[in-house]
């Protein structure tokens, strides 16, 4: 993950609070900067007349969507929704929601709270843990949207057999958080 | 006060099983919650604590189970609610009084255990558990403070004290916690709050004014810390082109511009040494060009010495300057501030050397800390699902492409798992891959020998000299070095489609050639150019020709060598005197223009000029390749496609890929060149700079405009250490030709910093003798008596060997522990 990409860094410090860009800063991995340039960004997806209180206004999560680094993702609609507090469960985004999945997919951040987040992204059910069927979407999101890319039911039915024999410690058909942590820590790609 | 309790407790029972809130049975209960909780040892004594923690529910509900998977809503109620409870617990707080009575009243505040899921990571427990434990103290301190009633024990100071630096720590760690923001502002607004209480409250004690004074450096302390933090990232020179690249094509061809940057950094440093502390020395301090005869350009080339050709070719006015050894005086100081310019020179050398390993050694360590131990093959499926895919992709073309390339690899894997390998034709596959590693050879060979002519060709033009050639005798060496470089890779690649490897072990394959063919060639470049030396020495002294020797008999040539042009010297002297030879003779020296003074020759600055071209070739080399290559080939697929009988774009030419090994390769491969030259040629470290700089907006440029993204898109993090482990044998190699020459071989008589001496490291013991006191010279001679060195080897082999042996018995326990693992899982 990376904090936004292209874009200046605007005069936009006059628009957070001196003691609120503080807190951020200490309950984030990211640096003053970064946090300025993501108010940037998030104010350029609210329409216009919200833009003067961005701290306290939500996005859609459409809107969301559009960013570049978002738009390629095979997972974006999880971590809309992961990362998403939102009451009405429409995966709208407030700023402060956005500064968390910025800080979680930085570079600074720790690989337990990393391997926590995928965790819950990758449980397409939100059950806690993940079944056959979560890997089967999972597996799917990876391959791509085109027909010809997917794999076959036989290789699929392979594919998670192998998985669940490596990863599934107690046998019980599922990969539970602390299975994936364990399988996901010892990994120099994640 | 139990009223209230039993209200909270209601509140969140939605959430929670039933909590008892009996004062005395808290302990109970937390247990019996708790053995509901999967996966996660507990520990009594965290139980009863979170338990005494009572009042604050707020801190440990908000770790919501993992295993639940709450949704989103929840957490927001759970916010909403704690404010109102934290009133509440404050106000509670009020009525108590005493401290001593710790637990007791831990168990008045409300029985609601908190349902400490700790489905979190181990950190936090300790952390949940001191912030309940911070925030009951809290109260009860902020109820004393409040009260003003009797005076604070050191006993009770002592444990405020512990507990105000746990707050601290859970600040600390607050990020590391996997809450929403609205949840870690609340927490970490509270526990400011108690922070700040508390530290005034603190200091009531004694020592109250260095108390209070220490709390204060601390926080401008963290606070300079974190301004640090920030202004180092600001600093970090081309962030967001390389994050520009990394969102197109994936985190291995920015890895690429990464190790650049890091290279940069390093030749800064490099650059920073020599220029400070060689170049602007002398050019401020040392004698000026012209006052010396070693300082100025001989008579007989100053026609030409201001022609481009000639700078270009670093001979001329470029030889006769800062630039390289020869012009360096060997006086012990220097200037009104008796720089030691000699010693700077020696111990810059030697410095850069040390910076260089140390460096490269560090950067290795931290990438195999990282790695986590090595290859583990045990997770080949899980890692392949749950870590391929690469999230700083954020154009779609390139992620097309990394789906497909997912699929792949998918796919491969489970035929891989499924059958096994068919021992088809073993016999053909094996004939062919010796009949490839046979023709790899055969062009090592070739291009060793090549070389070798090519040098040998270029001592004899130099000997009729130069000026009857054209630009490419002159430049014939460095040309054919570099074509060399550039065409014998693809080759290798045509040779390694023979093999039929798998592509990871065909890389392997491919890198270690080119690797050799580099090394080969530089290794032949200096044999070439050592005989060149001797040479050069020959040709004043025919009757040597029979010793082609190196080492010694090169000393004992040089030293003749010295001994005939000192005659020709005395000769010359003669002659200005008119026949009479000076022998303490008291008349007035004659001047005489430094430019007719005959001159010794000088091999050191002959080497390192011969580094410098070739720097500069291999500079001129890329960025032509990248032009012709990359630019006017994409040029060419783009605008003759519509004129063309076949598809170019998906046909023949196409658009090329960026070669990552192969610019990684000769990224090393020059400085390891820098790094060999760089005694020589003081101004080695700034030419580099220039290049690196150039360089980076250059292909950054190229990869942007004439590229696409590669059709295998690969990680970057495994080949890290593979290019750190290069680098760091290039750094061996190359230093070892200078620390030879530094050691055996005499110094020019007539050039350089160290002319005069028999050797060059004898600047250290002049050094000891004049500016040191006398002891420590005689402490120096001790520390360097074989008696003492030869044991302290001895200890260094037997702690390498104990070391050895201690990583051998982990790795083990490793294996053991794997082994229990899997036993555990197959009994279940």
């Amino acid at each position: 993950g990376s904090a936004p990409g292209s874009g200046a860094m605007g005069g936009s410090a006059s628009l957070i609070p001196r003691d609120l860009l503080g807190e951020y800063q200490e309950l984030t991995f990211l640096t003053k900067q970064e946090i300025l340039l993501a108010y940037r960004r998030f104010s350029e997806l609210l329409p216009k007349e919200e833009r003067e209180n961005a701290c306290s206004a939500r996005v859609p999560k459409s809107q969301i969507l559009t960013l570049p680094e978002l738009r390629a993702n095979p997972f974006q609609q999880r971590i809309c929704h992961v990362f998403s507090t939102s009451e009405t469960e429409d995966d709208s985004m407030s700023f402060e929601d956005f500064l968390d999945m910025l800080s979680v997919f930085s570079d600074s951040a720790t690989s337990d709270i990393k391997s926590y987040y995928a965790f819950r992204i990758f449980d397409f059910d939100n059950d806690g843990i993940l079944d056959r069927k979560d890997l089967e979407q999972l597996v799917n999101c990876l391959t791509g949207q085109g027909e010809g890319s997917r794999l076959s039911s036989t290789e699929m039915e392979q594919l998670i057999q192998n998985i669940l024999e490596e990863s599934d410690i107690d046998k019980d058909g599922t990969i539970n958080l602390a299975e994936f942590q364990h399988v996901v820590s010892r990994s120099p790609d994640f | 006060d139990g009223g209230d309790d039993n209200e909270e407790g209601s509140a969140v029972e939605n959430e929670e099983n039933a909590k008892g809130t009996d004062k005395g049975k808290k302990r109970a209960i937390p247990r019996t919650r708790r053995a509901h909780a999967r996966g996660r040892d507990r520990h009594g004594d965290e139980d009863d604590e979170d338990d005494e923690g009572g009042m604050r529910r707020a801190g440990p509900r908000r770790h919501r189970s993992r295993r639940r998977g709450r949704a989103a809503g929840n957490e927001a109620s759970d916010s909403d609610m704690e404010p109102s409870k934290a009133r509440k617990n404050q106000a509670n707080k009020e009525s108590k009084e005493d401290d001593e009575e710790d637990e007791d009243e831990k168990g008045d505040k409300s029985g609601k255990g908190k349902n400490e899921k700790k489905g979190d990571k181990k950190s936090d427990k300790k952390g949940k558990k001191e912030k309940a434990k911070k925030k009951k103290d809290k109260k009860k301190s902020g109820s004393d403070s409040e009260s003003e009633e009797e005076p604070i024990t050191e006993e009770e100071l002592a444990k405020l004290k512990e507990e105000v630096e746990e707050k601290k720590k859970l600040i600390a760690t607050l990020r590391n916690k996997p809450w929403k923001m609205k949840k870690k502002l609340s927490v970490l607004k509270e526990a400011q709050l108690f922070v700040d209480k508390f530290e005034g409250a603190l200091g009531k004690g004694k020592g109250k004014q260095f108390y209070a004074y220490k709390v204060m450096m601390t926080k401008k302390w963290m606070k300079f810390q974190r301004d640090f933090e920030n202004f180092k990232t600001a600093c970090i020179p081309w962030e967001m082109k390389i994050k520009e690249i990394e969102s197109h094509f994936g985190s291995s061809v920015a890895s690429y511009f990464i190790f650049l940057r890091w290279m940069y950094g390093i030749n800064m440093i490099l650059f920073g040494l020599t220029c400070g502390l060689v170049m602007v020395p002398e050019y401020l301090m040392g004698k000026p060009y012209g006052s010396l005869p070693r300082k100025t350009v001989p008579r007989a080339e100053e026609a030409t010495a201001m022609n481009f050709a000639t700078l270009w070719d670093f001979s001329g006015f470029a030889q006769y300057s800062v630039l390289f050894y020869g012009y360096y005086n060997n006086q012990r100081t220097i200037g009104w501030l008796k720089f030691r310019m000699p010693l700077s020179y020696f111990l810059v050398g030697v410095g850069s050397i040390g910076y260089s390993f140390m460096i490269v050694t560090r950067t290795m360590a931290k990438n195999a800390n990282d790695d986590g131990g090595g290859d583990d093959t045990s997770f080949n499926f899980s890692w392949k699902m749950f870590t391929s895919w690469d999230y700083l992709i954020g154009n779609p073309e390139t992620a097309d492409n990394k789906f497909a390339s997912i699929t792949t690899s998918f796919k491969e894997a489970i035929v891989e798992e499924q059958e096994s390998r068919k021992e088809e034709n073993i016999h053909l596959t094996r004939f062919l891959r010796v009949l490839a590693n046979f023709l790899a050879l055969c062009t090592l060979a070739g291009s060793g020998y090549l070389i070798f002519f090519v040098v040998r060709r270029s001592q004899q033009f130099a000997l009729e000299g130069l000026e009857n050639y054209g630009w490419w005798e002159r430049n014939e060496v460095n040309t054919v070095m570099s074509l060399l470089g550039m065409f014998c890779p693809t080759l290798f690649d045509v040779i390694s489609s023979l093999e039929n490897y798998h592509p990871r072990i065909a890389l392997r394959w491919q890198l270690g050639r080119i690797f050799a063919l580099f090394l080969g060639n530089l290794y032949t470049f200096i044999i070439a150019l050592m005989d060149e030396i001797n040479l050069k020495a020959r040709y004043f002294l025919p009757l040597t020709m029979f010793d082609r020797l190196l080492g010694n008999i090169e000393a004992l040539q040089s030293l003749e060598e010295e001994k005939i042009v000192k005659y020709n010297m005395t000769i010359w002297e003669a002659s200005l005197y008119n026949g009479t030879i000076p022998e303490n003779s008291t008349a007035p020296p004659i001047q005489v223009d430094p430019a007719d003074v005959p001159r010794g020759p000088c091999w050191e600055t002959m080497v390192g000029q011969e580094f410098v071209r070739l720097t500069v070739s291999d500079m001129m080399t890329t960025y032509i390749t990248i032009l012709i290559g990359d630019f006017l080939r994409a040029v060419f697929v783009r605008f003759f496609n519509y004129c063309w009988c076949w598809d170019l774009e998906y046909g023949f030419p196409s658009y090329s890929e960026f070669d990552i090994s192969g610019n990684v390769l000769g990224l090393i491969f020059n400085q390891g060149m820098i790094w060999m030259g760089s005694f020589y040629a003081p101004c080695l470290p700034a030419i580099n700079v220039f290049r690196l700089h150039t360089s980076m907006y250059l292909q950054c440029w190229a990869v942007m405009c004439c590229n696409v993204p590669q059709e295998r898109v690969f990680k970057a993090s495994r080949s890290n250490n593979f290019y750190m482990a290069m680098l760091l044998f290039i750094l061996f190699l190359s230093t070892l030709p200078a620390v030879y020459t530094i050691v055996s071989i005499p110094p020019s008589f007539d050039c350089g910093p160290f002319s005069g001496k028999t050797r060059m490291y004898e600047v250290i013991s002049e050094t000891l003798e004049h500016d040191f006191p006398s002891w420590f010279g005689k402490v120096f001679g001790y520390a360097s008596n074989p008696g003492l060195i030869l044991p302290f080897i001895l200890l260094m082999v037997l702690s390498l060997y104990y070391l050895n042996a201690t990583s051998k018995s982990y790795k083990e326990a490793n294996l053991e522990l794997k082994k229990k693992l899997q036993s555990v899982r197959i009994e279940n």
